[in-house]
C-alpha cells in the first residue's frame, strides 16, 4: 500500500518533469549506446582478422630462413640461403606431428598468353600444398609427385590470373602459358579466395612443381620456405618445438647460437594481429570510457541539479507528513525507473546502431555481453546515486529549510 | 478547564547568518486550550512565522520547552514529527506552496497519501469534501497556475482540512484575499472551530482579529498583549452585511 503510493508518487513526479526525465534519460541512452557500437566495432575487426586467418588454415606452419624479424633486424644475403632441400627432407623424416610438408620457392614476373599479360608471382611446391593451404579445384587437377621429380613444365593458375589472361573466357585448362618466357602447360585451376583481410588478393597466383621453378625460373638450390601442417591446431606448438630442434641439429647450431632460422605457427600469427586489432579495441574501449564518463557526468549533474531544484517540493512533502524515507524512497524509485529505461532504450540503440554499422558500412561488428553490461551498470548506478543523494541531504532537513531553499 | 493542546515556556530561536544572529523569538511562553481561535498579531519582521513554523513542527527552537498534548516536542524522532504533521496538523502556509502543474485535487490529496491508512477511495472523498468546504468543488482539475490568489489559497485551505487535524494553523491565510474572500475563509474557520477544531490564526489585519476567542500581539520577538476577545463576531453576519456584489 506505502510502496503503491510511492511508485504513484514517482510516476506523477516522472511524468510531471518531462524535460528532465528526457535529458537524463538522453545522457544514459547516449553513454549506453556510444559505448555498445564502440567496443562492437573493435570485437568485430579482431574477430575478422581471427576467422580470415583460420580460413587460410589453422594448423599451418611456416619455416623461413634468416632469424626472426620481427626485431627488425637486417638480414645478411647468405643466411637469407641457409633453408636447404636436406632441411626439409630431415624435418619430413623425423617429424611426427606433421601431417603435410612441401618445400616452397617463389619468384615473380609475367604470364603470358598470346597478347595478354600480367603480372603475377610463381610458387614452386609439391601436392600436399593444397591441402596444407586448404585449397580446392575449380577445374583440372594438381600436379603429381611424377611431374614434381622430372621437373615437368605444369602450372596451376588463380582466378586472377584466369582473368586477365584468358579474357575472352576460354577454358584454361589444357591450354599453353608463358611465365617469364618459358613455357608451361595449364592443367588446373584453384578455387577462388578473394581477398584476405590484410588486403592480399588470394586467387593471383601460379603453382607449379618447386623442381621446376628452382632449376627452370630460378636458378637456385636453395628453399624460400618450408610449409608444413601439423596434425590438428593443439599439435601446433609441439611441432613448432620439433622443427626448431631438427633445424638446429641440421644446421649444427651451438647452444650458445641463436637460430638462423624462424618457425612460426598460424596460431602466433593470429596472436600478431590479434594484438594489432587489441590495440584498436584498446583505443575503442578507452574512447567509450571517456563518453561512458562523459555520459555520467551529464546524468549526474542533471540529476543532481533536478533534485536540488526540488528542494521546495521536498520541503513540502515533509510539511504535510512525508517522512524522510517516503522522500528518499521516491526520488529512489524516479531515479531508478529512468535509469532502467533510459539503460534498455541505451542497449537497443546501441544494437541498431550495430546492426546499421555493419549492414551499410560493411563494418564487421560483433557485440560483446561485457560491453552491454558494463555501460548499463555504470548509467544507471550514476543515475541512481545521484538521484538518490541529493535527495538524502534534502530529506535530512527541517521541512522549514528545505520550504525555504532557493 | 479545557486540554492544553499546546504548551510553550521561554521559547528562543535565533538564525546565525555568517557572524550576525538574528534573536526572532526572544522568550516567549504561552499555552492554548484545545478549541480556541487564537489570533497572532504583530508588525511584520515580529516573529510570527517563525513563531508558527515551530509550532507546526517545521521548526525546531533553538531553546524552550515546546509540548503538543503534552508530549515534549524535543523528544520526538523525525519520523514521530512527520506522523504529528500528518495526522493532527493542517499548516496553511503564507505563500500558498502548492505543488506546480498538479491539479487541485491532487494537491489536496497529497498529505493523505502519506498516510497507509487511508485507502484510494477514501482519499478520494475526502479531497472532493475539503475542496467543496473551501467553494472550489468546480475546480478540482484545475492546476495553481489556471487558479486565482484567493482559489489557491483556498486549495491550501482544503489541504490543510483534509486530514482532519486537530489543529490549523494558518500563515496570513488571508493576506492575499479581499474582503470578501476572507470573510468568507473566516467564517469557514469559525465553523470548523465550532466542530472543536483548535485554530492558530497569523494576521496583522485587526477586523480579522475580531473573529477569534484570543489575540496574542508579538513585537520584537517578546509576547507585548494576550488577551480573551468578549465580543466576538461573526464572520458569517459580517460577510452578509458586505455590499452585494455581481460574480
Ligand atoms: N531563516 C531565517 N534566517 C534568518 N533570519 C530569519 C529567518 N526567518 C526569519 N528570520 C528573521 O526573523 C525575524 C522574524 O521573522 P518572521 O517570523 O518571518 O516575521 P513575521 O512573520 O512576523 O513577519 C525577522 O527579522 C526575519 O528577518
Ligand atoms: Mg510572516
Amino acid at each position: 500500500m506505502r510502496l503503491l503510493n510511492l511508485l504513484k508518487i514517482a510516476y506523477k513526479a516522472i511524468v510531471l518533469n518531462k524535460v528532465r526525465t528526457l535529458l537524463t534519460m538522453l545522457g544514459i541512452i547516449i553513454g549506453v549506446a556510444s559505448v555498445i557500437a564502440m567496443l562492437a566495432i573493435g570485437e568485430g575487426s579482431k574477430e575478422s582478422i581471427r576467422t580470415t586467418i583460420s580460413s587460410m588454415g589453422s594448423n599451418m606452419i611456416t619455416i623461413r630462413p634468416g632469424a626472426d624479424v620481427r626485431g627488425g633486424v637486417r638480414q645478411d644475403a647468405s643466411t637469407m640461403e641457409s633453408l636447404k632441400f636436406d632441411d626439409y627432407l630431415a624435418i619430413k623424416e623425423q617429424a611426427t606431428t606433421l601431417s603435410y610438408i612441401t618445400p616452397m620457392v617463389n619468384g615473380s614476373g609475367q604470364v603470358i598468353s598470346g597478347a595478354n599479360n600480367w603480372p603475377s608471382t610463381i610458387y614452386g611446391v609439391n601436392p600436399e600444398y593444397l591441402d596444407i593451404k586448404v585449397l580446392g579445384l575449380q577445374s583440372g587437377s594438381m600436379f603429381t609427385d611424377a611431374e614434381v621429380k622430372s621437373a615437368s613444365k605444369v602450372v596451376l593458375i588463380g582466378q586472377t590470373v584466369v582473368d586477365n589472361v584468358f579474357p575472352d573466357g576460354e577454358e584454361p585448362v589444357g591450354q599453353m602459358i608463358r611465365f617469364n618466357n618459358i613455357p608451361f602447360k595449364v592443367i588446373g585451376v584453384l578455387e577462388e579466395k578473394g581477398e584476405n583481410t590484410f588486403g592480399q588478393d588470394q586467387d593471383d597466383v601460379v603453382i607449379a612443381p618447386y623442381t621446376t621453378v628452382q632449376k627452370r625460373i630460378l636458378a637456385i638450390t636453395y628453399l624460400n620456405q618450408i610449409m608444413a601442417s601439423a596434425i590438428s591446431e593443439e599439435d601446433a606448438p609441439e611441432a613448432v618445438t620439433q622443427v626448431t630442434a631438427i633445424l638446429r641439429d641440421q644446421h649444427k647450431l651451438a647452444d650458445s647460437e641463436d637460430d638462423d632460422f624462424s618457425v612460426r605457427s598460424m596460431e602466433e600469427l593470429i596472436s600478431t594481429f590479434s594484438s594489432t586489432s587489441e590495440m584498436l579495441t584498446i583505443l575503442l574501449v578507452a574512447v567509450a570510457s571517456i563518453s561512458l564518463l562523459i555520459g555520467g557526468i551529464g546524468i549526474m549533474n542533471i540529476m543532481y541539479v533536478s533534485v536540488k531544484e526540488r528542494t521546495k517540493e521536498i520541503g513540502l512533502r515533509m510539511a504535510v507528513g512525508g517522512k524522510g524515507s517516503d522522500i528518499l524512497m521516491q526520488f529512489l524509485i524516479e531515479a531508478i525507473l529512468i535509469s532502467i529505461t533510459g539503460g534498455v532504450l541505451g542497449v537497443i540503440l546501441g544494437l541498431s546502431a550495430t546492426v546499421f554499422i555493419e549492414k551499410f558500412l560493411h563494418w564487421p561488428t560483433s557485440v560483446a555481453m561485457y560491453s552491454i553490461i558494463i555501460s548499463f551498470a555504470v548509467c544507471a548506478v550514476t543515475g541512481i546515486f545521484f538521484g538518490w543523494y541529493p535527495a538524502r541531504k534534502a530529506a535530512a532537513l527541517d521541512p522549514i529549510t528545505a520550504l525555504r531553499y532557493e | 478547564m479545557a486540554k492544553e493542546i499546546i504548551k510553550i515556556q521561554d521559547l528562543k530561536r535565533e538564525f546565525t547568518m555568517g557572524t550576525e544572529t538574528v534573536h526572532a523569538l526572544k522568550g516567549i511562553s504561552f499555552t492554548i486550550e484545545e478549541g480556541q481561535f487564537v489570533t497572532i498579531m504583530g508588525s511584520s519582521g515580529s516573529g510570527k512565522s517563525t513563531m508558527l513554523n515551530i509550532l507546526g513542527c517545521l521548526d525546531q527552537p533553538t531553546s524552550g520547552l515546546y509540548e503538543i498534548d503534552g508530549v515534549s516536542v524535543k523528544d520526538l524522532s523525525k519520523n514521530e514529527l512527520a506522523t504529528i504533521r500528518n495526522e493532527k496538523i493542517g499548516f496553511i502556509f503564507q505563500s500558498y506552496n502548492l505543488l506546480a502543474r498538479t491539479s487541485a485535487i491532487e494537491n489536496v490529496e497529497l498529505p493523505l497519501l502519506y498516510n497507509s491508512k487511508v485507502s484510494t477511495e477514501e482519499r478520494r472523498k475526502r479531497a472532493l469534501n475539503a475542496l467543496e468546504m473551501v467553494g472550489l468543488a468546480d475546480r478540482i482539475h484545475h492546476t495553481p497556475s489556471q487558479l486565482s490568489g484567493g482559489q489557491q489559497q483556498r486549495v491550501a485551505i482544503a489541504r490543510s482540512l483534509v486530514n482532519n487535524p486537530v489543529m490549523i494553523l494558518a500563515d496570513e491565510a488571508t493576506g492575499n484575499l479581499d474582503t470578501r474572500t476572507s470573510y468568507e475563509i473566516m467564517s469557514l474557520f469559525q465553523e470548523l472551530n465550532k466542530k472543536g477544531i483548535t485554530i492558530t490564526f497569523v494576521t496583522h489585519e485587526p477586523d480579522i482579529a475580531t473573529f477569534s476567542s484570543r489575540t496574542v500581539v508579538l513585537k520584537d520577538g517578546h509576547i507585548i498583549k494576550d488577551y480573551m476577545n468578549t465580543n466576538i463576531q461573526s464572520a458569517a453576519s459580517e460577510l452578509a452585511k458586505l455590499p452585494k456584489e455581481d460574480h
